[in-house]
């Protein structure tokens, strides 16, 4: 006998890999399907990604994340997709393809670029009006660097004949054949007035991009088209930047709900309700989610480029570990740091600093450290950078955050939650479904569809998986804290003029 | 320590301890300082005895599955592997109804009364056999305390893939466990659930659908791990 169950999945196009999940009505796992593909580096500083691989992975994980729950296209409602942020694809209207590899959002090509913008005005020149400081990190400065550096682009851009997108776009217009973008997503290129949700003129003439090649912006939420090819039928219904997917996905839809999603890069945002809050403590203004034609739901980020990529680069470039879980169980051969601090400003260092002067330094180096030291300090380097992000976002939101809900891989490092939860003093809380971006696409989806009616539904969805308690002496907390601000010092005005 | 202070403790020519000690090197169980030229105790020996998979690696491969088996379950899970004829708790997800829980990861649970314990001694004679030696403590009336009578549940427990303990670690309470493949087919570790007696059993036997979601969980791990080969 056919069933008549229905699913939902998602695909999470991240920074490292695409990821296929497809859940059920009671948003539960029922497959996975994870592929990775090449970062390129082309010369230090910049990061590159080969837009029609990540495409073509894509199709394979919804292809495999269907085929190991023994479902068909037509088993599913509707797709969701949550995404890398900012990473920047430029493509031929009439063939589709790129015309350049896409721009990772960790790329820093842009940093004198990023200077000239600023000019006498300042890095928050743009700042009223899209919410963010001038950064490498976001689109605009990326499409400006591809208009004038690619012969031919910006040409071909002012004619509407090579159009841009984030992975978002990318995919939606390979799968449906529309050039669009969520607000989530359109709020990442500093084009988008935080106000209007539109293209704004001042920011589009400031940055030097033509209107003709930008996506039309559309809800978080809603069918935006039925996919072709291969997944013929399937209504897209979804689109979300990947740390709005999690915190739609932590069911974060109050004012001054909070998480943190630990990845390659780690991101912690909170809801500040339906008007845009303005930040003096580095942290960015964002676009939460928009439902349909509901207002738009606005929240506070601060964002840390690097505690994942720490560990991978522990493991790959340094080689003393051969997975990333092992830097657990290598960091627990020791008892403490030993006086070592890691302070990965490898492209900069991001919230609430903001300062792409700086680079990396490893600091408190002695003979007694050792390989255990190191792996310690590579973990408490993401927890100490979570203390600046949340001490600045208090400062902000003015109220203390009682407890932070975190999700993402790096969850599954116990030693790290625990010293999180040590070294900011508020209990950490996992929920039961780590990947928190695909099941917020999900919810998304399922939401404009039907699938599910409303968020408080999802609400009764979110479960306590793990809880760590703060278990660490204040003095030897503020200890810590000092040195790691000391360490931190060390990293600022590296880079010279003249670098290569 | 140094190969003089050796020789000296074990009464032996400093040639032949070197050549030891140099063999023990060659495969890791011990370590030369480059600096100071004083061995000690090497990588390799810390992985003996332990499972074939870190547990910090054996957890986060497993992570998606384990929060699906306490979704699906309503019951918390937890993922061990054997250490000297216990379970190690090397994961924890909690029940999922927001009651108040604790951590038990790193927690240390007897071999004999649960069913984690019972899906790894079933896959380990020579640590059952050194388990049953040391004696099986009971910890309620219905703990298996015979050597034999362990012996001949775990012959099942082989059989079926799966293991339970009713009331034989803390009365009225059960735990199902199921075991944990890596891609050579080593038993790796368990994955189980565990909760009271009226909600895990029916007619004094474990639900069938809640073996059915523990074994699923445990495949769905192992084909991650390359353990099962669809």
């Amino acid at each position: 006998m056919r069933t008549t169950q229905t699913y939902i999945a998602s695909v999470d196009q991240g920074t490292a890999s695409s990821r296929c999940i497809v859940f059920d009505r009671s948003a539960r796992v029922v497959s996975v399907s994870q592929i990775e593909h090449r970062h390129l580096f082309p010369r230090p500083g910049l990061v590159e990604h080969d837009a029609e691989e990540i495409w073509q992975n894509v199709l394979t994980v919804v292809r495999e994340a269907l085929a190991a729950a023994a479902l068909t296209v037509s088993d599913l409602v509707a797709l969701g997709i949550t995404n890398q942020r900012e990473t920047t694809v430029l493509w031929d209207r009439a063939t589709g393809e790129p015309v350049h590899n896409a721009i990772s959002w960790q790329d820093t090509r842009t940093d004198r670029l990023v200077d000239e913008l600023a000019g006498d005005v300042g890095q928050h020149r743009f700042r009223d009006r899209c919410g963010l400081p001038l950064a490498t990190y976001f689109s605009g400065p990326k499409i400006r660097w591809l208009l004038d550096n690619v012969p031919g682009v910006r040409e071909r851009a002012e004619a509407g004949e090579v159009l841009f997108g984030t992975m978002d776009s990318w995919l939606v217009w390979r799968l449906c054949g529309r050039h669009l973008t969520d607000v989530t997503n359109a709020g990442r290129t500093m084009l988008m007035n935080l106000e209007t949700l539109d293209w704004d003129d001042v920011l589009l003439d400031g940055m030097g991009v033509p209107r003709a090649m930008l996506p039309e912006i559309r809800p978080s939420m809603e069918v935006y088209g039925e996919a072709g090819g291969e997944l013929a039928g399937l209504p897209v219904a979804a689109a979300l930047g990947d740390q709005h997917a999690a915190l739609f996905g932590q069911t974060c839809f109050d004012p001054g709900d909070a998480k943190c999603t630990y990845g390659t890069g780690s991101f912690l945002l909170m809801n500040t309700g339906s008007e845009p809050a303005r930040s003096t403590n580095g942290l960015l203004t964002t676009v939460g989610y928009k439902i349909g034609d509901e207002p738009a739901t606005y929240a506070l980020e601060g964002s840390i480029a690097v505690t994942g990529a720490l560990v991978q680069w522990f493991r790959d470039k340094v080689g003393l570990i051969g997975s990333a879980p092992e830097i657990e169980t290598l960091a627990r051969s020791v008892e403490d740091n030993g006086g070592c601090y890691f302070v990965p400003a490898f492209s900069g260092l991001f919230a609430p600093h903001w300062r792409s002067d700086a680079r990396g330094v490893i600091a408190g180096l002695t003979g007694y450290i050792s390989k255990g030291h190191l792996a310690r300090a590579v973990l408490e380097a993401t927890a100490w950078q979570t203390r600046e992000v949340v001490e600045a976002m208090n400062g902000d939101a003015g109220v203390a955050m009682r407890a932070l809900k975190v999700d993402g891989g790096m969850t599954a490092n116990n030693l790290l939650m625990q010293c999180l939860a040590d070294v900011l003093d508020v209990p950490v809380v996992r929920p039961i479904v780590a990947e928190t971006p695909s099941l917020g696409a999900a919810y998304a989806a399922g939401l404009a569809v039907g699938y599910w009616p409303d968020t408080n539904t999802l609400r009764s969805h979110w479960h306590k998986a793990a809880e760590w308690l703060p278990d660490m002496d204040p003095a030897q907390r503020d200890r810590g804290y000092r040195k790691w601000r000391k360490a931190v010092q060390r990293t600022l005005d590296w880079v010279d003029d003249d670098d290569e | 320590m140094g190969v003089v202070e050796l020789a000296g403790q074990l009464d032996l020519p400093k040639a032949t301890v070197h050549g030891i000690l140099r063999t023990l090197q060659s495969v890791g169980f011990v370590e030369q300082d480059a600096g100071s030229g004083k061995y000690q105790l090497g990588a390799a020996l810390l992985h003996m005895g332990s499972s074939y998979l870190d547990g910090n690696e054996l957890r986060t491969r497993a992570l998606n599955w384990s929060d699906s088996l306490a979704a699906r379950s309503g019951e918390s899970v937890r993922i061990g592997t054997l250490h000297e004829g216990q379970v190690l708790v090397v994961h924890h997800v909690f029940r999922p109804d927001d009651s108040r829980q604790a951590l038990e990861v790193g927690a240390l649970l007897p071999g004999h009364a649960t069913a984690m314990g019972k899906v790894l001694l079933a896959a380990n004679r020579y640590a059952t056999e050194g388990l049953i030696a040391s004696g099986l403590p009971a910890f309620t009336a219905a703990t298996v305390t015979e050597g034999d009578v362990l012996a001949a549940e775990l012959e099942r427990v082989l059989e079926r893939g799966w293991a339970a303990d009713v009331q034989e670690l803390v009365v009225g309470e059960a735990s199902v466990a199921a075991p944990i493949h890596d891609r050579r087919g080593v038993v790796v570790g368990a994955i189980g659930i565990s909760g009271p007696i009226e909600r895990l059993l029916e007619g004094g036997a474990p639900r069938n659908d809640l073996v059915s979601y523990v074994r699923e969980a445990a495949r769905a791990v192992s084909r991650d791990l390359g353990g099962i080969p669809w």
